[in-house]
């Protein structure tokens, strides 16, 4: 499975004068796709979230440590360890609630029970919100089509919460995978954030459109979108200063470069991803529902996940907003973004 | 939520009345309520806990007092508690007589070292008449270096950087010397964020504070911060020891229950708050403040002092006669339109409001940019008018409102409108002089911003007569 799921052209070259066989084609197919790479990237992540069994997984073992039944102290422990994963407050109550009536009801016997009860419920609410996606409320780029380009992404959050590196590492990989990428400097507020993203540009070859501080990001963004359709680009990553979603203006200054991308490529922009730092508390959710009202976010990134943070926050929005998690930031190396699995977050989590 | 919790409060002390004493079971229920208002504000759940046994001690068998309710009652408990929490020594930087006192910035990835590095120099070049040197030894991130230098040159502050250095150590060990050649006092070190489990991180920051002996080591806390708050910042505070706390991004809607977490653990005082992008964006510390939000009851005291600096109770004494006869003109009505202005920003105005005020509605940024944008139109209106019309609008006739419209850069519609307004304005007015100043504003401010500024004004005054009486029986 590739990273990308858009390639714009099959054509596989070996510098040969002939066309290649079908067991040649194979094997590089598969080399590009690095399957190997697929399935590495999926232990890192799971790694990456299980280093907060210490505390999650860790802390409901030593909970049921000893116990075969379930009292009021077993679900007012379990309560605070889902708290304190920031999952959530609303969230982990309405959890506990179904646990206990479950209990009531003598449908949960014992702590394994219910144990499987609480990944399944969290899972659901992951896999729900990925689902919704399919049914063509959010798009992917697997479901644009191909005479559409540049696919067009935003990048949007709050301040600090990593979106610059989140950048650097999409364009690396999506080009990495043979796509023409180009990034858009429309963070023109913060300084020296255009130097960042052209050091990660460079970093991973990708052109950047960039002008000078101070521009109307939308007037950056025409200009990008102009370049990226001159040189035949296939992904647009649009980067965007940081702003706090309680700061109108400046969500009205996001809202104009929604109506500029989509006057200039149809359904742009096609992607625009809200960036949330695993460290996030109860503020997410906020900051999730008033982006939302700005330029409607089809998906999540979750960054910094390689700390003992885990975002549990992300559970909350995806339930209150259906909005997919897309991929998580486990490191600071161009290879640290991967896709995110709802089943290898919950494992990670419980162990 | 502020009237989320005290309502919930109210229904479960309901039936405390005529007993006269808080009982166990009043309390019980009572704390469930704070806990789950403290873990909304993202308070650490083992600080939550900490802090609710110690309210039950502190509650039991608590004399309801006459004329607080009980809800208020155990409200204003826990608030005493958060304050007795969140307080501590001087909010200010100790400064020694050695040249350069460094101060060590310390943090996780984007928790605004940087942004704050700056607001600190600034600050302190400004207020203490310090005179310092920036320098960043951050060589990890991107463009870190390039970050502070444009800083640097915006607020007009030393930089210093020695392209082609890239051992932090060395960075910092140069930079001192600097300071004592050139002369600089403070040396203001912003160091690399990254996640606090990175040990070499650690070990840098070790070395850094044996090189540079900083005079103080000031955690950055981003207000967003989760219940992971705890954890790195007893992580820094155990491996770097820190000496005090600011607490960036709270200009947003977090409500900002880190800073009890962080607090709570380290033990060290909070010292600064950031409270927006620009470089003077940077505000002492007040526990009781931050208590109030913690528990969602807004900044009513920072607004009632504001309120009370700006307005001038001899003018107010002659609007009100000038109401009562009815000789309230446009100029005067500018005049108030300029008062609350002076106050600041509406957003930041109602950012110190409870958010039950208006009935637990929300007014949205929209909503306030939509009033800000209108009062603004307003003044313009008037300005473009001349004194005579202001003095009497009856002679506002069609050719005089379309000069005022181009003048002021609206239509003769918005004249109308505006015009409309206020001879309705005064209608009420006359109505309410009794009122006092508190219900002018309300009436002014109605008018103008359906009813939302109309509930400044009000719940401002109402709330201050409140506090003061709590005040006196302290």
């Amino acid at each position: 499975m590739a990273f990308w799921k858009r390639k714009q052209q099959e054509i596989i070259s070996l510098g040969l004068n002939r066309a290649a066989t079908p067991e040649e084609e194979r094997i590089v197919r598969e080399e590009a796709e690095g399957s190997d790479d697929q399935a590495r990237f999926y232990d890192r992540f799971k790694k990456a979230v299980s280093s907060t069994r210490e505390n999650l997984a860790g802390r409901i073992d030593s909970i049921f440590a000893g116990k075969r039944e379930l009292d009021a102290d077993v679900l007012d422990h379990l309560e605070e360890a889902l708290i304190g994963a920031d999952i959530g407050v609303q969230t982990s109550l309405e959890i506990i609630d179904s646990a206990r009536q479950q209990i009531e009801r003598k449908q949960l016997n014992d702590v394994d029970e219910l144990k499987k009860l609480i990944k399944s419920e969290l899972r659901g609410i992951l896999e729900g919100a990925a689902r919704s996606r399919k049914a063509g409320t959010v798009a992917s780029e697997s479901e644009v089509p191909l005479e559409i380009r540049p696919y067009v992404m935003m990048i949007v959050g709050v301040n600090g919460v990593g979106k610059t590196t989140t950048i650097g590492k999409l364009a690396h990989r999506i080009k990495s995978e043979g796509n023409q990428v180009m990034v858009c400097a429309a963070d023109t507020f913060r300084a020296a954030a255009n130097d960042q993203l052209a050091i990660w540009a460079e970093r991973s070859g990708v052109p950047l459109i960039q002008q000078k501080p101070g521009t109307d990001p939308s007037a950056v963004l025409f200009d990008a979108l102009a370049a990226a359709r001159a040189r035949n680009i296939d992904v647009l990553i649009v980067d965007t200063a940081g702003r706090l979603h309680t700061k109108a203006n400046l969500m009205q200054e996001l809202e104009k470069m929604r109506r500029v991308a989509g006057r200039e490529v149809a359904g742009a922009p096609h992607e625009v991803l809200l960036i949330i730092d695993a460290v996030t508390g109860q503020n997410g959710l906020e900051q999730a529902r008033q982006f939302t009202r700005a330029v409607p976010i089809t998906g999540l990134v979750l960054t910094k996940l390689d700390g003992t943070a885990k975002g549990g926050i992300v559970i909350a929005i995806a339930k209150e907003l259906n909005v997919p998690i897309r991929y998580v930031g486990i490191g600071e190396q161009m290879n640290d973004l991967v896709e995110f699995s709802p089943e290898a977050y919950i494992d990670g989590l419980f162990g | 939520m502020f009237e989320a919790l005290s309502d919930k409060l109210k229904k479960v002390l309901k039936d405390l009345r005529g007993q006269g004493r808080l009982t166990e079971a009043h309390i019980d229920s009572a704390m469930r309520e704070i806990r789950i208002a403290l873990l909304e504000a993202d308070v650490n759940y083992k600080v939550v806990k900490s802090l609710v046994d110690r309210l039950k001690a502190k509650a039991v068998g608590e004399e309801v007092v006459g004329s607080l309710s009980p809800a208020q009652q155990v409200i204003k408990l826990v608030y005493d508690e958060l304050v007795d929490v969140l307080g501590g020594t001087s909010t200010q930087l100790l400064f020694t007589k050695r040249i350069p006192n460094v101060v060590m910035i310390v943090g996780l990835q984007g928790s605004g070292k940087t942004t704050t590095t700056g607001k600190l120099a600034k600050m302190l070049a400004e207020q203490q008449k310090r005179c310092p040197l920036l320098v960043s030894v951050d060589v990890y991130r991107p463009a870190a270096r390039q970050q502070l230098a444009l800083i640097g040159q915006s607020i007009g502050m030393p930089v210093f950087d020695v392209p082609g250095v890239d051992s932090p150590l060395e960075l910092a060990r140069q930079a001192v010397r600097e300071c004592q050649l050139v002369g600089y006092d403070t040396l203001l070190l912003d160091t690399a964020g990254r996640l606090h489990v990175d040990e070499e991180l650690m070990i840098e920051l070790q070395q850094l504070k044996q090189e540079t002996l900083p005079s103080e080591i000031l955690f950055i806390a981003d207000a967003m911060t989760g219940q992971d708050a705890v954890r790195s910042a007893q992580e820094f505070h155990e491996k770097v020891g820190i000496t005090g706390v600011i607490l960036t991004k709270m200009e947003g809607d977090a409500r900002g229950g880190a800073a009890l977490s962080v607090k709570e653990v380290t033990g060290q005082p909070i010292k600064f708050i950031g409270v927006g992008e620009r470089y003077d964006a940077i505000e002492p510390f007040y526990p009781d403040r931050i208590a109030q939000r913690i528990l969602g009851m807004g900044d009513v005291l920072s607004l009632i002092e504001k309120v009370q600096s700006e307005v001038d109770e001899e003018k107010a004494e002659e609007l009100r006669q000038k109401i009562a006869r009815d000789r309230f003109s446009l100029e005067d009505f500018r005049d108030q339109l300029r008062q609350v202005k002076r106050m600041g920003s509406f957003d930041k105005l109602m950012d110190m409001l409870p958010s039950g005020l208006f009935g637990g509605m929300r007014v949205t940024p929209e909503q306030m940019g939509e009033m800000e944008r209108k009062l603004k139109f307003t003044e313009a209106i008037i300005n473009s008018m001349t004194l005579k019309e202001r003095e009497d609008h009856s002679i506002l006739n069609a050719s005089r409102r379309k000069r005022i419209a181009n003048g002021s850069g609206t239509t003769v519609q918005d004249v109308n409108a505006m015009v409309r307004e206020y001879v309705e304005m005064r209608k009420m007015m006359r109505m309410m002089t009794a009122g006092g100043l508190g219900s002018l504003m309300g009436g002014l401010g109605g008018k103008l911003g359906a009813g939302l500024a109309g509930g400044m004004g009000f719940g401002g005054r109402r709330k201050a007569t409140k506090r003061r009486k709590k005040k006196k029986k302290k």
